[in-house]
């Protein structure tokens, strides 16, 4: 007899079309063992950042949603956090979500794919896949504690089982918009099977009040975001390899 | 008569609408569904264009002085003023107000206060005629009402707990069935009305008797002068309308002439859109007509309705900004058949919001459901992404309350057109209620006692059990003070300012609603949970009046889907509406209950003490049935099922939501936002929500309100996960939003 699953869960939100497709659930986890400089939300690095939730507990609160995603269009997405940090929980929410007959994605950077078992994959629709870097070393600097080789080793496990990917790049100037960085994941992305879209996030400081709260730097706070001219750039070079782009 | 009705009549099916006055009757029997996409619709002809121009420039002046012009001598009548063009030879359908575009008439008969301090406001005078005669000789409703009004009443109008009585203007929001004068021609509406009032002559004469009698006289005598307004633009509408042009000039003419006689807060249109295209189709299937020819027309009869005016007070813009007139129009719903009520002309109404760019008027307002064709449901949030100009209601709950006919009035008022009317009752502040409950009926701001004297609670930590008792209590006097107040309001304006016009577009005798209103729902719901849920301690001042609270813990707000709040948001809805039903209402008129402000939550806010809540003293109420800005944490789609709770049985006068999204929040690309949009109004009307407002906020809003801050108090931001008041960024973050925002959107 084991103890039921529990999760440290630090919100949730019901979103529209920017957390993959449709209305969604999304369940963001408290604890990521990355230290990205551009985090929007510093306030859920540490597990200790959000609420012990039992996998029941949860399904109870996205069943309040369940028609209204399922007439609306959508589903439940996994973020956070890292939601594959917390891999049991994940897998037995998604594994329930899909019992609903609702679409399940999850949001990660794949740093911790290998903590995913086939059974977690079996239950997951679709991931959104960010990919900090296409390099190792700007990846390091990029994510302070992370690797790339772990998020390249999972997603050829995703196209091995024939997962959806949508690509999630965060396009910060002078930290990810060297054009070889930009290169390095447009080949990478480019050659991921199961890729079904990319998409180019504009770097933005409307976290920096978090970070202010918390008594933290925040990094990129003399950042200015993107130009709209950078952006097509870069989403022009995905674009040159076929990919879909938004 | 009877060759002209048939070549009016030439190809309609069906004969029950031939025999009984019977619009609905006659879409069912002649409406084409229309279930294609907006790819047929066309473009502004030049003509359209040079008018509009002619207009716009006219706006600018409008806007810098006010009001454009105003005739200052001629108290408005059907009749009263001469007939008036923007471009006599270049216009399709005519008829202006006044003699001349955006120049604004007097009303005197609903007050003559409100037409003096208006015209004052401008810089201008009355004529001392005029003055002389409605304070000499000429009662007006505003004076009537004042005469009749009990202590009590004047009592809680002053302390602001009931406020935006119609007392001083129009009551508004009657909608006559103005696609009668098209469909019959006035002369059958007119021999309908002689032998309703003939059968009254059978009767002995009561006071009922006495007073039906005189509004249908009054009614025939409307009717007739309506036709001589339309005799002096060139038109005879004795008889029914033959093309799709009269149909529209001949029903514009009955608005019109409702415009001329009333300045009502809200002239609403009905229900039109499908009525014409009927019309409409009947031309382009003998040929005489083409698809631009009849956008053409939508489009001028649409100009006409953007330039309604009404003279009114700075004092009204405070509480209903941005000069709006609610010229609503409900498009598209489900006819009780199954078939869709969307037609072409459903289309080409919401296609002037491109032809002539967006506006808030006429205050298109599309009945919604699952079940609508899809291409309608993609052009409808199409449009609501491109000008944010449309909002929704919930077909599945209007169709079987009322009927596949029924238009709505102002904002949310749904009633059968032609049918129901109601005597608009603004709205009471629930939020002030609970105040005066804690303190005994005194008034937070003031200290002045403005119920009869009840216990206050002395508790220092509030009790919900003891607050709650001494709150319906109060609801008890508010009901019946509120209640008191209409029923003195409508009998006077029925006595001094009878919609004559409007009226004898309905049936005889017509169905009344008496239309309750409730404002600050959601910070007496969140005051409830506070007390409920966490420790409030009330602070008093040397005499003992409550004047402050403070709030130990966290409490379940209203606006989460969380149901330890929204229960209490249910409960109040029905407990308050049950007190309603209790009071005797003036000419046996069925209650109803709205939770809707417009803006006026700001003036409710600032009338409104420190709430148990949090909320400071001052600060502005949620819009309408809103949760408190910043306390739904989940987002749109919790807050909206948390609104969707609230039961429309017990607020039948319409439940209304106002949202705000950026386009990012609805998708990446144009095609995803318009599907996910639709999906959303899917998945919000199948979940019980009965309005939605969408905006969906452009640069330039942004950009405006990083300018001018004061006038966006409320503006939230939704980024993923967390939402953050725009106007409390720093001017950097507001840079940041607004290239994240529109990035790639342009």
């Amino acid at each position: 007899m084991t103890a039921p699953v529990t999760g440290s869960v630090h919100s949730f939100d019901i979103s529209t079309g920017v957390d993959g497709p449709g209305t969604r659930f999304v369940a963001f986890l408290a604890g990521c063992p990355l230290r990205c400089q551009f985090c929007h939300s510093p306030d859920t690095w540490f597990q200790r950042n959000g609420e012990q939730t039992g996998v029941d507990e949860l399904v109870t609160q996205i069943r309040r949603y369940e028609r209204f995603i399922k007439v609306a269009g959508g589903g439940v997405t996994l973020s956070g956090g890292e939601p594959l940090q917390q891999p049991a929980f994940a897998r037995e929410v998604l594994t329930r979500c899909r019992a609903l007959g609702l679409h399940t994605a999850l949001d990660t950077s794949g740093f911790y794919g290998d903590r995913a078992d086939d059974d977690l994959l079996d239950a997951v629709d679709l991931v959104l896949l960010d990919v900090k870097s296409g390099d190792p070393d700007t990846y390091r600097r990029v994510t302070g504690t992370g690797r790339l080789e772990p998020t390249i080793r999972f997603a050829r496990r995703l196209g091995e089982r024939g997962i959806p990917i949508w690509i999630r790049f965060v396009l910060v100037p002078g930290l990810t918009d060297d054009p070889a960085n930009v290169e390095a994941v447009a080949d990478l992305v480019a050659g991921m099977p199961t890729v079904e879209r990319v998409e180019v996030l504009p770097f933005h400081r409307l976290g920096a009040a978090k970070y202010a709260a918390l008594g933290i730097d925040f990094p990129l706070a003399r950042t200015e975001p993107p130009s709209a001219e950078l952006v097509e750039r870069v989403r022009g070079q995905f674009r040159a390899r076929g990919l879909a782009v938004y | 008569m009877v060759q002209e009705r048939k070549e009016a009549w030439r190809g309609f099916t069906g004969t029950t609408w031939q025999q009984t006055i019977d619009v609905a009757g006659f879409i069912q029997d002649n409406v084409t569904p229309y279930t294609g996409d907006a790819a047929f619709l066309t473009g502004p002809t030049h003509r359209t264009e040079r008018l509009w121009r002619e207009l716009q420039r006219m706006f600018v002046d409008e806007r810098e002085r006010g009001i454009y012009d105003v005739d200052t001598h001629t108290p408005s009548t059907i009749t009263a003023h001469g007939p008036g063009y923007i471009d006599r030879s270049h216009e399709l359908i005519v008829g202006l107000q006044t003699s001349a575009p955006l120049r604004r008439a007097i009303m005197p008969a609903g007050g003559l206060r409100m037409v003096e301090a208006g015209l004052k406001a401008y810089g201008y005078a009355l004529d001392p005629t005029v003055r002389a005669i409605f304070s000499g000789h000429r009662k007006s409703h505003n004076d009537g009402v004042f005469d009749a009004y009990p202590a009590d009443v004047l009592a809680a109008r002053r302390s602001h707990i009931i406020t935006g009585l119609p007392d001083a203007y129009g009551r508004g929001r009657i909608i006559g069935d103005y696609r009668r004068v098209a469909l019959y021609g006035v002369d059958r509406l007119i021999a309908e009305r002689r032998e309703q009032k003939a059968a009254l002559d059978a009767e002995l004469s009561s006071e009922d008797v006495i007073r039906a009698r005189e509004e249908l006289a009054e009614q025939i005598r409307a009717l007739g002068e309506l036709k001589t307004m339309a005799a002096a633009y060139g038109s005879d509408i004795s008889g029914p309308a033959t093309t799709g042009r009269e149909a529209i000039q001949w029903l514009y003419f009955a608005y019109l002439g409702a415009t001329k006689e009333q300045n009502g807060a809200a002239m609403s249109l009905g229900r039109t859109a499908s009525f014409i295209d009927i019309y409409l189709q009947r031309d382009l299937a003998e040929g005489t007509l083409t698809e631009t020819a009849a956008q053409e027309l939508i489009d001028d009869f649409v100009i006409k309705l953007r330039i309604i005016r009404f003279l009114r007070t700075p004092e009204y813009d405070q509480l209903f900004s941005g000069d709006p007139t609610w010229v609503t129009e409900a498009l598209g719903g489900i006819g009780t058949d199954g078939r869709p009520l969307v037609t072409r002309s459903s289309f080409r109404y919401l296609q002037t919001l491109y032809n002539l760019g967006p506006a808030p008027e006429p205050n298109l307002t599309v009945l919604w459901s699952p079940a609508l064709p899809e291409g309608f449901k993609r052009f409808c949030a199409q449009v609501s992404l491109d000008t944010s100009a449309i909002q929704y209601e919930n077909d599945d709950l209007i169709r079987p309350a009322y009927s596949d006919d029924t238009a709505i009035a102002c904002c949310v008022s749904a009633m059968r057109v032609g049918k129901d009317m109601q005597f608009f009752g603004a709205r009471a502040n629930l939020a002030k209620t609970l105040l005066y409950a804690i303190n005994g009926g005194r008034d937070e701001i003031s200290g002045e006692q403005v119920t009869p004297p009840m216990p206050a609670v002395t508790a220092d930590v509030l009790d919900y059990a003891e607050v709650d008792a001494a709150f319906d209590r109060t609801l008890d006097w508010l009901a019946e003070t509120y209640v008191d107040a209409l029923n003195v309001i409508h009998y006077m304006h029925d006595k001094y300012a009878y919609e004559r016009l409007e009226m004898a577009l309905h049936d005889h005798p017509v169905h009344r609603f008496l239309a309750t209103g409730i404002a600050g729902l959601s910070v007496a719901v969140d005051s409830l949970s506070a007390i409920k849920y966490a420790q409030v301690k009330a602070l008093r001042d040397e005499t003992g009046l409550v004047v402050d609270y403070a709030v130990d813990g966290e409490y379940p707000a209203f606006g989460n889907n969380d149901d330890r709040a929204d229960a209490i948001a249910v409960e109040l809805v029905e407990r308050f509406m049950t007190k309603i039903r209790r009071q005797p209402a003036y000419r046996g008129a069925e209650p109803s209950l709205s939770v809707l402000t417009i803006t006026s939550n700001v003036v409710y806010g600032k009338h409104t003490g420190n709430t148990p809540d949090g909320r400071r003293a001052g600060e502005p109420f949620a819009p309408g049935a809103n949760p408190m800005n910043g306390r739904d944490k989940h987002g749109l789609v919790a807050a909206a099922l948390s609104v969707a709770k609230l039961p429309y049985r017990s607020a039948r006068d319409g439940i209304s939501l106002t949202t705000t999204v950026t386009p990012e929040g609805l998708g990446h690309s144009r095609e995803e936002r318009i599907a996910n949009l639709a999906g959303v109004l899917d998945g919000y009307t199948d979940g019980g929500g009965f309005h939605l407002n969408v905006n969906v906020l452009d640069r330039a809003t942004l950009e405006d309100a990083m300018a001018h801050p004061e006038n966006y108090p409320q503006l939230t931001i939704r980024v993923s996960g967390y939402a953050v008041n725009f106007v409390r960024l720093t001017r950097e973050q507001q840079h940041d939003v607004i290239s994240r925002t529109f990035h790639g959107a342009l």
